[in-house]
């Protein structure tokens, strides 16, 4: 869970570690796993989605415009960098 | 009440059939055989409603046996030694899921060397994983504590699985005469499971995903407090049962512990023998006690505390070796018990019994003569005895 939620104790959380309400990992911001973002150049980007077949997490975003990288699931595995083939994509050490 | 004679495998299986289980998934194994066998006749011959999950190991057997139970289903297993340990993965995942499975574990010794017979190797080296664990005496307590194990396991303040332990063959293959109970008694005694929350396709919920550094430990802390409360539920379910069945069940038995110097504590069937010899030897007018403990985990700190706080001695029978340990699991948990105590017993441990190596009378007798020694000098001489082993 993102660090701005107050998390909740034995206590109160449900037994079992249940999760009783659907659909709740949109809540999972795992962009905050990340140590390298990827950067896409839009110069060099030709627009033939590699990045966003090979990302496993569905973190690429295909526009009408070309590629969108959804920064709040996007763990930074830098699979989408090595599969483009114009190496539009860098990965940068950068603030979360 | 109809006395049947069955063995302590068939006990278990007949206490099943009529716990009306919803799944049983289970794999055979020696001496653990013929409670599957027993049990899958009933589902053949339609004498039960049971789903009966025929699966290729014991690994698959709680895996169908975990989902099964967060459905909301009534669960039964049963396994032993090396089916158990395949298991042990998935013991984990039962307890920390909070799946009140119930299993039958006929008590067997691990390999290497390979041996079918009777100790508990296999369910000590489960201990930690926070299944309860309850050691039955003969059938007739393999029976009872079956049927009582599902209303321990199910309760709300609960909802742990438990193990109903039996000794492999000296109860799984011993015909003896087991007093069952009506099925209608049975039926108003166990009512249908009542799950806090269950898989159900109109109220989606998740079960069994990824807790971190942020949340893990509030659930096994949780786990802590569901063990806590076992004591006070499995109390009122003693009770109940004695109004079903009229026999007393508690976290441990006690044979002459009221004036008692020197005592034994043991699990499972030796408790019957140590008895024995505990008449023999109090007619003689030595002042010997026995201790069955029933529950095991939990373990009952405060009545062993309160059995033995004025014992001079005490013997630990553990019937399996916590290798590199200062003792025995069971003597390991005692000590722990009693070490708060300003006035407590000279402790000693007392391996015996591996692969099924007989325990005989006169090897109890020879432990509470060196108990009432130990009584009378105040002095252990060996921390651990080990009984029935040839130089």
């Amino acid at each position: 869970m993102t660090s701005e939620e107050k998390k909740q104790g034995w206590k109160s959380l449900p037994i079992g570690a249940a999760v009783l309400e659907p659909g709740s990992s949109l809540k999972y911001k795992t962009g905050d796993w990340r140590a390298f973002k990827p950067v896409v150049d839009k110069e060099k980007c030709i627009n033939c989605f590699f990045c966003w077949i090979y990302c496993p997490d569905a973190a690429l975003v295909r526009k009408e415009e070309g590629i969108e990288i959804n920064y709040d699931y996007c763990k930074g595995c830098g699979i989408c960098a090595k599969e483009c083939p114009k190496e539009a994509i860098k990965m940068v050490e950068a603030q979360k | 009440m109809t006395v049947v004679g069955m063995t302590g495998d068939e006990a278990v299986a007949y206490a099943v059939k009529q716990s009306k289980v919803d799944i049983v998934a289970a794999y055979p194994i020696t001496p653990q055989t013929i409670m599957v066998e027993r049990f899958s006749k009933y589902v053949a011959d339609g004498e039960v409603q049971t789903e009966y999950v025929c699966v290729e190991s014991e690994h698959s057997a709680m895996s169908a046996c975990v989902g099964a139970s967060l459905t909301g289903a009534r669960v039964f297993t049963a396994t032993s030694s090396q089916g158990l340990a395949l298991m042990h993965e998935m013991l984990y995942i039962a307890s920390g899921l909070r799946c009140p499975i119930v299993m039958g574990v006929a008590n067997r010794a691990l390999s290497a060397p390979i041996n079918i017979h009777g100790d508990h190797s296999d369910m000590m080296g489960s201990r930690d994983s926070g299944w309860i664990q309850i050691y039955a005496e003969n059938g007739q307590e393999a029976y009872d504590w079956t049927v009582m194990a599902f209303k321990i396991a199910e309760d709300l303040k609960v909802q742990l699985p438990v193990s109903v332990n039996l000794d492999g063959f000296i109860i799984t293959h011993c015909v003896e005469g087991v007093d069952t109970l009506e099925d209608a008694a049975v039926n108003q005694f166990l009512q249908t499971r009542k799950p806090l929350f269950m898989l159900d396709p109109d109220k989606p919920i998740t079960l069994g995903a990824l807790c971190f550094t942020d949340y893990y430990f509030e659930f096994k802390r949780q786990q802590v407090e569901a063990m806590q409360n076992v004591g006070e539920v499995l109390d009122k379910a003693c009770k109940e049962y004695k109004g079903v069945a009229n026999r007393n069940y508690s976290v441990l038995e006690t044979f002459g512990m009221e004036d008692a110097e020197a005592a034994i504590i043991c699990l499972g069937s030796t408790a019957g023998t140590a008895r024995e010899v505990a008449r023999k030897l109090r007619a003689e007018g030595k002042k010997v006690g026995v201790v069955k403990l029933w529950l095991y985990r939990p373990f009952p700190t405060e009545e062993i505390n309160a059995t033995f706080r004025h014992v001079k001695a005490l013997a630990v029978f553990d019937r399996a070796i916590s290798f590199g340990a200062p003792y025995g699991a069971l003597c390991s948990d005692v000590v722990s018990a009693l070490h708060t105590l300003a006035e407590k017993p000279k402790i000693f441990n007392v391996i015996f019994g591996l692969g099924g190596r007989d325990i005989k009378p006169s090897d109890i007798e020879a432990v509470f003569n060196e108990a009432l020694e130990t009584a009378r000098t105040g002095v252990v001489k060996e921390e651990t005895m080990f009984v029935g082993v040839r130089e």
